[in-house]
């Protein structure tokens, strides 16, 4: 559907135009209750990172191989879904035995990931645009920035609104709502200017 | 093949591979090799296989940590300190600590995995805690909310050793809607020379998960599991006069000191004083025990209150709130002189008598409770 997309300018349409996060409200539940703390933000980001690039690529060829030769597409979601979990798993495992620091770091967010809608959704994304290896990977890496640098800016926003006097009923979820939704619309003005469909 | 079975078979197949991968890695990286556990600077060592959780790998030792959760670091309770680097905290771990706790390196046993050899400092008490299986001897009804729960011990043989004063932990199965076995902590109200049998007072609670599987699914003749003993909640030597207070199922380790006290004479230079309240008739119990172990014991002085007696009680005893009667006593009844507090009770009646007693020249060091909120 899409063969005509260069694959750099979807790894930039990933990030800005089309964010996952912003212009499609994916992986929602850690986006609010994560931002709060900035460290974590960074390594929660670079996790969804690591995972969409890595869980991208093995679904698009689990895809390619299995799903569309057999002619199984309504199974689709299942099969992700156990591709995204047994990944994530194994991806724990190796962490934690080569790089305790990054486990600390990253490790300790990947059972939260195994969960995020944002991973599945840019999955199915990659399934009904039709993209080739390259795109798919492209796709699948600027996806996961893009989180990352959504959910970066947004504990940086917070941790100003924290200081601010914010009205007694706002506060927590409802005020970090009301922040994610102008930084939706501050994102629209990117939109237009690539088309990934 | 039928084509409605390709997917399911292929979906199947695909399922199987990614749990042999994730067997395999399991198998590689997870293998740590055999890693030494190093109790207290050498008096205990241990050698377990690495890779898994510290509170586990002491539970397979037949070591094990306080814990209500079962180790998914929900309760805190699994305190251990670490000598030797395991690396900085987790967040984990963090909400359970207090500053003054993270820079003695204290962790959580379940979130700790050993990986290398390690080094720990346990209290030496902890040792003596095992897995009790038992069987349910006899449940009684003391009061309309309160069942005393009696249990014989059929494994490990040599039974329960512990100091009256102590808690069990009662393994509650899943039943119901609760899909998780939990833990609950009950003082234990036998006394330590029983020792094949561990006795337990458990009040009703409305909507709690153990309580209400004792009273409404335990059944005389039921197997039942219980971890033990807890606690430091235990008679301080020396001459000071005990002042006892209790309300309700808070009777429970107080039955097991006093018996204790009347059976071995122990602490023969303590006077003790024991207050226990109750709401009306109805919710005291034991008190004719109690009357008569006053008889036996000459140094013993029971003062049961009730705040709101009933006419049909025929009550002839202290009337009013347990810490109003607690007040005036020590004011005007008990001989002066050193005197140590001990409470059981609800949260909220330990922080009233803690008042009272502070307030009547105690010292808080000397007061001692076990807060089971």
């Amino acid at each position: 559907m899409s063969p005509e997309i260069h694959p750099l300018t979807l790894l930039v349409a990933s990030i800005f135009t089309n964010n996952i996060l912003l212009s499609n409200f994916l992986g929602m539940c850690s986006f609010i209750s994560i931002s709060k703390d900035q460290k974590s933000s960074s390594g929660l980001g670079l996790a969804v990172t690591v995972v969409m690039a890595i869980t991208m690529i093995a679904s698009w060829a689990v895809l390619k191989l299995v799903i569309e030769p057999a002619g199984i597409g309504y199974l689709s979601f299942i099969i992700f879904i156990i591709v995204i979990a047994a990944i994530v798993q194994v991806l724990e495992m190796v962490i934690d035995r080569v790089s305790p620091a990054l486990y600390l770091s990253l490790g300790i967010f990947l059972p939260l990931i195994t969960v995020n809608c944002a991973i599945l959704g840019a999955i199915l994304f990659m399934q009904i645009r039709n993209y080739g290896f390259l795109q798919a990977a492209a796709f699948g890496l600027g996806s996961g920035a893009g989180w990352w640098l959504a959910i970066a800016l947004l504990s940086s926003i917070r941790k100003k609104v924290d200081a601010a006097p914010v009205p007694a009923g706002l506060k927590g979820a409802g005020i970090t709502l009301v922040t994610i939704g102008f930084m939706a619309m501050a994102f629209i003005g990117f939109s237009g200017m690539v088309n990934v469909q | 093949m039928h084509p409605l079975l390709i997917g399911p078979a292929l979906t199947a197949g695909i399922a199987a591979a990614l749990a042999l991968v994730i067997a395999v890695a399991d198998r590689l990286l997870n293998d740590y090799g055999e890693v030494t556990i190093d109790v207290n600077g050498g008096k205990r060592r241990y050698t377990v296989k690495g890779g898994s959780p510290l509170l586990g790998a002491l539970a397979g030792e037949g070591v094990f940590l306080p814990s209500a959760c079962g180790g998914r670091g929900s309760c805190g309770a699994c305190k251990v300190r670490v000598l030797s680097d395991v690396g900085p905290h987790l967040p984990t771990e963090t909400p359970y600590l207090t500053p003054e706790e993270v820079s003695r390196n204290l962790r959580l046993g379940c979130q700790v995995k050993v990986k290398k050899d390690i080094a720990i400092e346990l209290p030496e008490y902890l040792f003596n805690i095992k897995k009790f299986r038992t069987t349910v001897e006899r449940i009684r009804d003391l009061t309309y909310d309160i069942k005393e729960l009696y249990l014989r011990i059929e494994e490990p043989a040599g039974g329960i050793s512990f100091e009256p004063g102590q808690y069990a932990q009662l393994v509650v199965p899943p039943y119901g809607d609760y899909k998780e076995s939990t833990q609950r902590a009950y003082s234990m109200s036998s006394r330590p020379s029983d020792s094949g049998h561990i006795e337990l007072l458990v009040r009703l609670v409305p909507g709690g998960i153990a309580t209400t599987w004792v009273h409404k699914h335990l059944k005389e003749g039921d197997a039942v599991e219980a971890v033990g003993p807890f606690g430091d909640f235990k008679v301080r030597p020396g001459p000071a006069t005990m002042v006892c207070v209790a309300g309700g199922s808070g009777m429970a380790p107080f039955k097991s000191i006093l018996y204790h006290i009347a059976e071995t004479g122990a602490h023969p230079d303590k006077e003790i004083w024991y207050f226990f309240g109750a709401r009306s008739g109805r919710d005291a119990f034991y008190l004719e025990e109690l009357a008569e172990l006053e008889r036996r014991l000459p140094r013993f002085h029971f003062v049961p209150a009730l705040s709101e007696p009933k006419p049909e009680d025929g009550w002839a005893g202290e009337t009013g709130i347990v810490t109003e009667v607690l007040a005036r006593y020590l004011k005007e009844r008990l001989p002066p002189g050193a005197r140590e507090g001990y409470l059981c009770g609800s949260p909220g009646m330990i922080d009233a008598c803690v008042k009272v007693m502070t307030a009547a020249g105690m010292a808080a060091e000397d007061i001692f409770f076990d807060k089971f909120a």
